[in-house]
């Protein structure tokens, strides 16, 4: 590759390898499941029990613990999926292909997430479940767009052509992208601005932002928990046929 | 801590934990969905090569 460190491309080349990535997979995973849970009981903890009350929408506004990291989350998930579309697109990585695949049931997980908890939120705050304005349509756009690729690939038996229409699908959804994320600027909306990403002088408290964060963090290592156990079924699905899939299966039946 | 408060939260219960119940529903599925599928197709292999074997 470029001017990367021999160690990180050594290990690039190992995960680029099915079985390698199969068995890093296994071993990584209970340190996810369990930086995952730390985060998660604390991120919960910290934002319904120590973080005080809004003080305009009381404790309602408890569920921008799960509302906003979601958001981000569909949108980061998205931005990953389209990279890695266009990695496999290029250089035809196997690996690239089943983490682009992969990535979109979790994205559409958390595009509903996101959706679902806006709406309960906005009834009791806007008096209505659901706007047409720009930000609430952007993103179920963006869940249309995760269905779309889901759709797309189960649609099309052999795989590697799959992963290519896929990718296709996802890089020209990207225009979606900072749509939503400049959607509450450009158009007039009752949702609210930006809170946390304006770096200067967020416009949340440090209570309410530390929780916030926290789960932010715990969300990122549930999709990569999600997205590699979709992603280690895929990868076994893809390589039936290999020896190291079947010398698995002999272990299994011998067990 | 008033654990009765807690779960009322200022009127707003049914709002927040619908939100909370149906985010960790979501995030379980995803996850239990993939394992399962993978046992699944797995006992479908190993079924497959105990026939070629037999």
């Amino acid at each position: 590759m470029f001017l990367v460190p021999g160690f990180i491309e050594r290990f690039l080349h190992r995960m680029a390898s099915p079985p390698h990535f199969y068995a890093i997979t296994e071993r990584l995973m209970p340190w996810l499941w369990g930086i995952f849970s730390l985060l998660l009981l604390s991120g919960l903890y910290s934002g319904l029990f120590l973080a005080p009350p809004d003080y305009q929408q009381g404790e309602s506004y408890r569920i921008i613990f799960i509302h906003v990291p979601s958001a981000w989350m569909s949108l980061f998930i998205y931005s990953v999926m389209a990279m890695a579309g266009a990695i496999a697109l290029v250089w035809r990585i196997k690996l690239a292909e089943v983490v682009a695949i992969s990535s979109a049931p979790v994205g559409a997980g958390f595009t509903f997430i996101a959706l679902v908890t806006g709406s309960l939120w906005g009834k009791p705050m806007w008096g209505t479940w659901w706007v047409w304005d720009a930000r609430l349509t952007s993103e179920l756009i963006l869940l249309f767009l995760y269905l779309g690729v889901i759709g797309l690939y189960n649609a099309i038996d052999d795989k590697r052509s799959a992963s290519r229409a896929v990718a296709i699908l996802a890089l020209v959804g990207v225009v979606n992208i900072p749509i939503i994320h400049y959607s509450v600027e450009w158009w007039s909306t009752l949702h609210q601005g930006p809170t946390v990403t304006k770096l200067d002088k967020p416009s949340i408290h440090v209570s309410m932002l530390i929780p916030l964060l926290i789960m932010a963090v715990a969300f990122k290592f549930y999709y990569l928990i999600a997205m590699l156990q979709r992603a280690k079924t895929e990868v076994l699905v893809r390589e039936q046929n290999a020896q190291w899939v079947k010398s698995m299966t002999e272990q299994e039946l011998a067990s | 801590m008033n654990w009765q408060a807690f779960f009322a939260m200022g009127g707003y219960a049914f709002y927040v934990w619908t939100a909370y119940g149906i985010t960790f529903l979501v995030l379980a599925l995803n996850v239990v969905i993939p394992m399962v599928q993978r046992r699944q197709f797995l006992r479908h292999l190993a079924m497959k090569q105990k026939r070629q074997r037999l």
